[in-house]
């Protein structure tokens, strides 16, 4: 970043501290919002590793390279690292930078608790990762750590637990900061209805946080006493029940997803009405949907479970209620399309990963839609279908509305236009490679591969080629994005203007680029006509 | 590129993957349900296929919108951007037809899963049981009583670099050592259940699957209209060898059955009775019941791995026979993989995987156990 430049403002408060301190001792929210993101792009890579070695496995019928244990292993950690290292980490990086400026508030309402929330997750990490070297391996036992097995996990358990307790107090406390901000420290005129809709779907995913974590947190801590004190809350030979763990287990599982999906779809609804030159559609049902979408988030959880075995009464009302998710889910996307609809578009790179995700997000939803009919989900659960559908919401779903912000804000945030040919290349490749990779996974979990298996049998070997070989492409291609990041951090492209784009609304576009370190120091006032981005 | 181009690039496109999915079909690679053999399974495909096309018209017409804005509605083709940002009648238009399409999908879907939960009146009843890895078969009626785990042909193909080519075996883990047969056009109850973790039987062909779960017995039903032969496999991650323990279903007309059945006693019988076997028998049989019961953890050539004793030239293979029949018939005192596995052979597979332990791999004691010692050393 160019310091120069921003000592040159006017901003009388603007001394930066130096030094590695800068960052360890930061209480300052675009630092702390570049950790998160500089640490969710390598966590990002980190289980990206872990999923090609799992495609280069089952590349071929056959073991060629892992054990079957050192397999579960990966797609355990996989997972892992990918939830609650990549996806939430830029989520709340993305909160953090951008929610201060585009409410006009100087910095987060709890600095020194920020600085905490993001330290404790290199932590975190360490704990989990470290289990690789210990007697008994990584977790192997899937993310979803269902007991009993999980308890066979060897001296990593408690890693594993502790991790999962930390991470999830990180993530209380960024969702507590969230709120704290956007409730006090909204500049004059910012009133609700007004507030872009990025701070939107983020005040509901904080809420949505701080309702479903301490349930992960008390459903692991119970795992750790089953283990080591004696408890059988998940054991029925003493009375307790493996199915409760589950249960528990998915009320955090299922708004997760939402957690997860929630802040991209605010990021696509601040990026697609500057490239379409249009206000956003419904900008009042787009908030009343994405409400209507968390609450119903806690009443579907047992769709993960229809093949446990519930009484008939359950599993229709799982089914209702997972079919009703559609209705909002479907109100979100035809609001963007009729945002789009008469608009006068161009294609930059952050509108290319929008529309992305308008497309792709879609097929996941259709595939959700299906699997939450119960009688076909008794053939869809467990198998490949499953990892179609969930990595169609999160990578081109999710991934894709994270790189888009990246995209759109990253002039804001270094000053300088990145690379557009580079941006393009990387939107082209990714999504070709994606569909390659994700697509025929619909057809073996048809056909019947189940999921979570290291080999597998040989009719199923030309897609098994086909999926590897466009995981190897895709994970390739985010290469460029880690080339386009670096060249703009280093100066290296055309200075950005204030305004970026040429039809972009917002606070956030009010201020320099790069902004100044304290964002606004006296408050903006924000009318009618200047709000709704 | 100018639009012209640009649709042309699309419908050239569109041809070559036409082209490429036609191909596809042609070299049949897997791409669908299977319609399967029960009336579950048929009503199940058949709901998969109407929800299929509801939802592929759905996203062809949403696709459609957004692709015909994005190609008119573009700057460069001098679009000028309307300023709307709502209409209440779309909005709610929007709403109320999705959730018609939605109560249209949940009446067939409610039928099939009350069809589906009528579990009553059965003829017969097949406990299943599962094992890591593997799945213990009981025929409630017959008192018939057996494991089945992946065949040892397939179990050492799928060793970590084993050189055998997967695609010289034929339905390549999907073999197993004992299939269950159970007989067409009979109402059977399967019940599910779990010895040690969660796992989850599934024979696509019958159209549903269910977890097997430690403490839980779950109820379900099949009625076969097909003799023939179905693979399935376990669906719920159970550990190490979670990809490797398939389930063969044997249809057999009713006829057949009761054969199998008769059969099927007096093996047991047999292999209960302590009758003396030849070196040569106990090896041979040895061999295979070494193959789908040890090797996963000894590994096929006895050396063993990391976590598991090489048995190859081991104190306890070379020494005592007492110490070896009781370290596998009644499990390891120190260490819980080491199962017991009393419980699990009968008499005749122990007597014969002990006197292979005791002979193969250079391991050339020249012992022999027969099934009478082993009865003598349970508890
Ligand atoms: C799940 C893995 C597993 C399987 C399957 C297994 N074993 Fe073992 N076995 C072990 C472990 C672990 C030990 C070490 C026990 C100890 O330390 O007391 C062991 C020990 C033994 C020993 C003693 C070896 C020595 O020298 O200490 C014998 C003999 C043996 N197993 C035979 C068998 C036979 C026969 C079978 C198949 C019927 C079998 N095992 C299946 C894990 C397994
Ligand atoms: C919003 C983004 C979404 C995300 C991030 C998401 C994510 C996931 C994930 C990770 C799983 C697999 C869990 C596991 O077994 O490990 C899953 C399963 C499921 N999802 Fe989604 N999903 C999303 C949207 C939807 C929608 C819109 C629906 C339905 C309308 C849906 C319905 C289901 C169902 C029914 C399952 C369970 C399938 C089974 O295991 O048999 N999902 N989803
Ligand atoms: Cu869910
Ligand atoms: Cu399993």
């Amino acid at each position: 970043m160019n310091d120069a430049a921003v000592h040159d403002d006017h901003h009388d408060h603007d001394h930066k501290p130096t030094g590695i301190g800068r960052w360890l001792f930061s209480t300052n929210h675009k630092d702390i919002g570049t950790m998160y993101l500089v640490f969710s792009l390598f966590m990002f890579f980190v289980g990206g590793a872990m999923a090609l070695v799992i495609r280069a496995e089952l590349f071929q019928p056959g073991m060629q390279f892992v054990d079957p244990q050192f397999f579960n292993s990966m797609t355990t950690v996989h997972a892992l690292v990918m939830i609650f290292g990549a996806l939430m980490p830029a989520g709340v990086g993305l909160a953090n930078w951008m929610i201060p400026i585009m409410i006009g508030a100087p910095d987060m309402a709890m600095p020194r608790m920020n600085n905490m929330s993001f330290w404790i997750l290199p932590f975190a990490f360490t704990l989990l990762l470290s289990t690789f070297f210990m007697p008994g391996g990584a977790p192997a036992g899937g993310w979803t750590m269902y007991p009993p097995l999980v308890l066979q996990l060897g001296d990593g358990f408690p890693f594993l637990i502790f991790a999962v307790h930390f991470l999830g107090i990180s993530s209380i406390m960024g969702a507590i900061n969230i709120i704290a901000t956007v409730f006090n420290m909204r500049a004059p005129g910012m009133t609700f209805m007004r507030l872009p809709l990025f701070v939107w779907t983020w005040i509901i995913t904080a809420f949505l946080l701080i309702a479903s974590m301490p349930v992960l947190a008390g459903a692991v801590t119970m795992l750790l006493t089953d283990k080591f004190f004696g408890t059988a809350f998940f054991d029925a030979a003493g009375g307790g029940d493996p199915l409760l763990f589950q249960h528990v287990f998915w009320f955090f599982g299922h708004p997760e997803v939402y957690i997860l999906v929630l802040p991209s779809f605010g990021i696509i609804s601040q990026i697609i009405p500057t490239f379409a030159r249009k206000p956003l559609f419904g900008y009042a049902s787009m908030v009343y949907a994405t409400a209507s979408i968390a609450f119903l988030s806690f009443f579907v959880w047992a769709h993960h479970m229809f093949a446990v075995g519930m009484p008939l009464t359950g599993e229709l009302f799982f089914m209702y209620a997972t079919m009703a998710i559609a209705v909002p889910t479907g109100v979100k996307i035809f609001n963007w399309t009729a945002t789009m609809w008469k608009g006068s578009m161009t294609f930059e790179t952050p509108m290319l990963f929008s529309i992305g995700v308008l497309f792709m997000f879609s097929i996941g939803g259709f595939s959700g839609l299906m699997m939450g009919i119960t009688p076909v989900d008794f053939q869809y659960h467990d198998t490949y279908f499953i990892v179609a559908h969930f990595h169609y919401v999160i990578v081109p779903g999710i991934i894709y509305g994270v790189i888009a912000g990246v995209y759109y804000w990253l002039p804001k945030w270094t000053g300088v236009m990145y690379d557009e040919k580079l941006g393009k290349l990387h939107f082209w490749l990714s999504t070709i490679s994606v569909n390659v990779l994700f697509f025929p996974m619909h057809f073996i979990g048809l056909a019947g591969m189940p999921r979570r298996i290291p080999d597998y049998s040989t009719q199923f070997a030309d897609w098994n080629a086909i999926i590897s070989i466009g995981g190897f492409v895709f994970g390739l291609s985010q290469l460029i994005l880690v080339w386009v990041v670096i060249k703009c951090a280093r100066g290296d492209g055309e200075k950005a203007t204030d305004q970026v784009w040429e039809s972009a609304h917002g606070l956030e576009f009010t201020l320099p680029s790069p902004p100044p370190f304290h964002s606004f120091t006296t408050p903006p006032v924000v009318t009618d006509a200047t709000a709704h981005s | 590129m100018s639009v012209d181009k640009l649709k042309r690039t699309v419908l050239g496109l569109i041809a070559v993957s036409l082209f490429f999915v036609s191909g596809v079909v042609l070299a049949e690679y897997p791409l669908n349900l299977t319609e399967g053999v029960t009336p579950t399974s048929q009503k199940v495909y058949d709901l998969h296929m109407t929800i299929f096309y509801i939802v592929t018209v759905i996203g062809i017409a949403v696709f459609a919108v957004m692709t015909w804005s994005i190609f008119h509605h573009r700057k460069s083709k001098g679009a000028v951007p309307a300023q709307f940002h709502h209409s209440t009648f779309a909005e709610i238009t929007w709403t109320i037809i999705p959730i018609l399409i939605l109560v249209g999908m949940a009446i067939p879907a409610t039928k099939t899963l009350v069809f589906m939960e009528q579990t009553g009146d059965a003829e017969m009843t097949l406990k299943v049981t599962g094992y890591q890895w593997k799945w213990k078969y009981d025929y409630l009626d017959e008192d018939i009583s057996f494991f089945s785990s992946l065949a040892a042909a397939d179990n050492e193909a799928r060793q970590l670099n084993s050189g055998i080519d997967p695609s010289t075996i034929e339905n390549y883990l999907k073999n197993v050592d004992n299939p269950i047969v159970l007989p067409v056009d009979t109402k059977i109850r399967i019940l599910t259940t779990a010895a040690d973790v969660i796992h989850s039987w599934w024979v696509p062909d019958l159209g549903w699957k269910r977890d097997a779960i430690p403490g839980y017995i779950n109820d379900n039903w099949t009625y076969i209209e097909e003799p023939g032969v179905y693979r399935g496999k376990c669906t719920e991650l159970c550990g190490k060898d979670h990809g490797f323990m398939p389930i063969v279903v044997h249809a057999v007309s009713k006829e057949d059955y009761v054969t199998w059945v008769a059969e099927k006693k007096a093996e047991q019988a047999a292999a209960s009775s302590g009758k003396d076997m030849t070196m040569a028998e106990l090896m041979e049989k040895g061999k295979t019941v070494y193959g789908t019961n040890c090797a996963a953890c000894h590994m096929p050539n006895g050396e063993g791995g990391a976590a598991f004793p090489a048995l190859a030239g081991s104190a306890i293979a070379t020494g005592d026979v007492a110490n070896h029949v009781d370290i596998v018939v009644n499990g390891s005192k120190n260490n819980p993989m080491m199962q017991a596995f009393g419980q699990q052979l009968n008499d005749a597979d122990l007597a014969a995987v002990i006197t292979y332990e005791r002979n193969a791999w250079g391991n050339d004691t020249g012992d022999m156990v027969q099934p009478s010692d082993v009865k003598a050393a349970r508890k």
